[in-house]
């Protein structure tokens, strides 16, 4: 990992202008190592001269592969969930499954996870269960569990408060003197290109600059915040933003999930190694809606959407596989059927999924609660219990 | 006289299309307000005819968008802000009580900031978090905004209008689970001889209580009019229309007649408006009161998840409950 290297041909682009197109096409600064095609492309030179190459064992090959579909399968089966009822909202990742594996899986058991709303597959990559961000889309919890058991923070709907989260819980890394070596912690930020507009996520850049904070700002570009495209939050290259802060940033192939890998995992190791922070802007597109409420024919040709099919992160790594010989019809079939059995399973614990009982409510405002909320709620369950026995 | 039936929403979106016919000055903000017409679609339409130039996508960023509209304000322009939800007015909040409230105060009146903050509040819709809460008292708590309410279609088309054209900076609060409801709509009255942006009013005469409420609470408290009606008694529902400044001439001259008086929120209680309201409504009718003014309003608890939010809304029954309650004082 020379990271001083000059890496000539990067840095003569870098200075040159650009246009509205290099920005919509990913440009030539992508870091690719899995084209569009399926064709492997052996190591791909980041901006700062960084050499990615990524070495995996057929098994682990397949794995990707099979994390992809699983990911995606399961985000469908919670948007049909949403389209029946079952759940109040949902925002798909589809499309982006690649960048949240590939970044998903660099991650180390230590490392710690700050994602927004949409990173249910990088969520599934920490071995934890896809059901446990449903009861914030049903409507039967806020979305609580403990940040620290699972080394994934709680979803955060505010855009970009996070990532100041994520940099001060870096901070607090780096205090505890958990940096520095081969195993130490790094921590990584997920935000959208959206995001990068709010002064919190500037802010973030800010503090993590200057206290040297092992964090991973990692910025799922996937052309819009809602219906407002790229162009509407920036001028240049989302990756270059960095320069300014005074780290390193890197584009990298959103729907490579090598790619995607290589450039996570060297920045968090970076990062455990106490070199600071950077940026990784994971060049994406988010095939589906914004959310479910969303109708995205408002303000998108189908053109755009099918060119981006093109570029389809599975079926890139389906047609690596089999020109590989690394997997073959029966391994896809057997993935297949994995991801069906989860996503029934999945189903049939949302759809299991109490409501809370009302006077729960009252319950968590304050670690060791208050008289004026116990009067309350002893003041509504009275009134609750007024109507038992009535028609209401 | 073209009076049509229109939902709430398109009330709004008709009074926004005729403020900017009328003021070239007027330019509207926000997040997906252009080709998207908002989340909403409350500007459904207004890039499309105005142009991008008056109806501007902005960067997402609230603070940056209110900060931006100070100085459009103070280069003469008169901006509507759209922020998307309540839940994410708090990026801006710095700007909106730091720098709108206070621009008129230092300058001695030589700076205008004739803005308009619009919000849609309040809960009823099944959402997640941060897309269903009522911020109002914060701002209704700071010198030098002025914060209003609509209830209905017609209040929402003529409001928005006087709220543009009025030189303070309003915040402008939409009732978003009655965004859907439809009623008539005058729109060829002019401005001018409109009901006051200020005033208050009373939606339902009734001898018996006084219920004071605003926004998505006007209709739960009508409905629990009708419901009391059933039972012989007679509510007056005043409709406060304007948090800040209140109005509350009407509800006093209400709360001698009836000595009950009830206000109802969906906000938590603890240092709501009703609180407010509560403490002048006592000063005024003390000798006129036969309990004290009781508060219906949502519980001084985070706004809860969506499968409970019914329990935590005030609605008919608990509005009937406290109506009883000051009966039986
Ligand atoms: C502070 C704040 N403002 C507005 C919103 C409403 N909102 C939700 S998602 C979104 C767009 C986010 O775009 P981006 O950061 O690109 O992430 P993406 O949804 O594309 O993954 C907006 C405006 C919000 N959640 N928080
Ligand atoms: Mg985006």
């Amino acid at each position: 990992m020379a990271k001083g290297d000059p890496g000539v041909t990067t840095r003569g682009r870098r200075a040159a202008p650009r246009s509205k197109r290099a920005t919509r096409t990913g440009g030539p600064e992508l870091v690719q190592l899995l084209t569009p095609e399926g064709e492997r492309i052996e190591s791909a030179v980041g901006p700062d001269g960084t050499d990615y190459r990524v070495d995996f064992t057929d098994e682990e090959y397949r794995g990707l592969y099979r994390d992809l579909v699983l990911v995606r399968k399961l985000d469908a089966e919670a948007t049909a969930l949403q389209r029946q009822g079952e759940l109040g909202l949902w925002a798909s990742l589809l499309g982006q499954e690649a960048a949240q594996v590939g970044s998903g899986r660099a991650l180390r058991t230590q490392d710690m996870a700050f994602p927004t709303y949409r990173e249910h597959g990088v969520l599934y990559c920490r071995g934890i269960d896809p059901i446990m961000p449903l009861g914030l889309f049903r409507g039967v919890d806020q979305g609580g569990w403990d940040p620290n058991e699972f080394k994934f923070n709680m979803y955060t709907i505010v855009i970009g408060a996070q990532t100041l989260h994520a940099t001060g819980y870096a901070m607090g890394v780096h205090m505890d003197g958990k940096t520095g070596t081969d195993d130490g912690e790094a921590v990584i930020a997920y935000f959208g290109d959206g995001a990068t507009s709010q002064g919190d996520v500037n802010e973030a850049f800010v503090w993590a600059s200057v206290f040297n904070a092992p964090l991973v700002f990692f910025c799922q570009n996937n052309q819009y915040a809602i219906s407002e495209p790229l162009e509407r939050q920036t001028r240049v290259p989302l990756y270059q933003r960095a320069n300014g802060f005074g780290f390193p940033g890197v584009r990298v192939d959103g729907n490579d999930v090598l790619a995607s890998y290589a450039v996570t995992r060297h920045a968090l190791d970076n990062a455990r190694l106490g070199q600071g922070p950077s940026l990784i802007e994971a060049y994406t597109y988010r095939m589906g809606a914004h959310t479910t409420s969303d109708d995205p024919t408002r303000y998108r040709i189908a053109s755009e959407v099918e060119a981006w099919q093109a570029k389809d992160p599975i079926a890139r790594m389906k047609a690596f596989l089999t020109k590989q010989q690394i997997a073959d019809e029966s391994f896809f079939a057997v993935v297949d059927e994995q991801a069906r059995a989860e996503s029934v399973h999945l189903r049939e614990r949302v759809l299991a999924m109490p409501d809370p009982a009302p006077v729960t409510m009252f319950d968590h405002v304050y670690p060791h609660g208050s008289p004026e909320l116990d009067a309350q709620r002893a003041q509504f369950t009275t009134y609750l219990e007024s109507f038992e026995g009535s028609a209401h | 006289m073209a009076t049509e039936t229109l939902t709430l929403g398109k009330a709004l979106n008709t009074g926004l299309r005729k403020a900017l016919e009328n003021d070239p000055k007027v330019v509207i903000m926000g997040e997906d307000v252009g080709k998207l017409g908002g989340v909403f679609r409350i500007t459904d339409g207004l890039q499309k005819d105005f142009g991008d130039q008056r109806v501007i996508d902005t960067p997402l960023a609230e603070s940056g968008i209110i900060g931006t509209a100070v100085g459009l304000s103070i280069r003469g322009f008169r901006p509507v802000c759209e922020i998307q939800f309540d839940g994410f007015v708090y990026p801006a909040y710095d700007q909106i009580v730091s720098q709108v409230a206070k621009m008129h105060y230092r300058s001695q009146g030589k700076v205008r900031i004739p803005m308009v903050i619009r919000i849609p509040y309040g809960g009823g819709i099944g959402a997640v978090e941060h897309h269903s809460e009522s911020p109002e008292a914060y701002f209704a708590h700071t010198a030098g905004l002025k914060v209003v309410t609509c209830a209905n279609p017609q209040d929402a088309y003529v409001m928005v209008q006087q709220a543009i054209a009025s030189d303070d900076p309003v915040v402008f609060l939409e009732p978003k689970r009655r965004y859907w409801e439809k009623g008539p709509v005058d729109l060829d009255a002019p401005l001018s001889a409109a009901y006051p942006l200020h005033a208050s009013r009373v939606v339902r005469a009734g001898t018996d209580a006084t219920v004071l409420a605003y926004g998505p609470m006007v209709r739960t408290c009508l409905d629990a009019a009708t419901a009391a009606a059933e039972d012989g008694r007679e509510l007056e529902v005043i409709d406060l229309r304007s948090l800040s400044p209140l109005d509350l001439g009407p509800a006093y001259e209400s709360v001698r007649r009836t000595g009950r008086c009830v206000v109802v929120h969906e906000a938590p209680g603890n240092l709501g408006l009703g609180s407010e309201i509560a403490a002048r409504v006592t000063e005024e009718c003390f000798y006129s009161l036969e309990s004290p003014v009781l508060r219906v309003t949502g519980y001084d608890t985070p706004y809860p998840a969506a499968r409970v939010e019914e329990e935590y809304l005030p609605d008919l029954d608990r509005v009937l409950d406290a109506v009883d309650r000051t009966f039986g004082w």
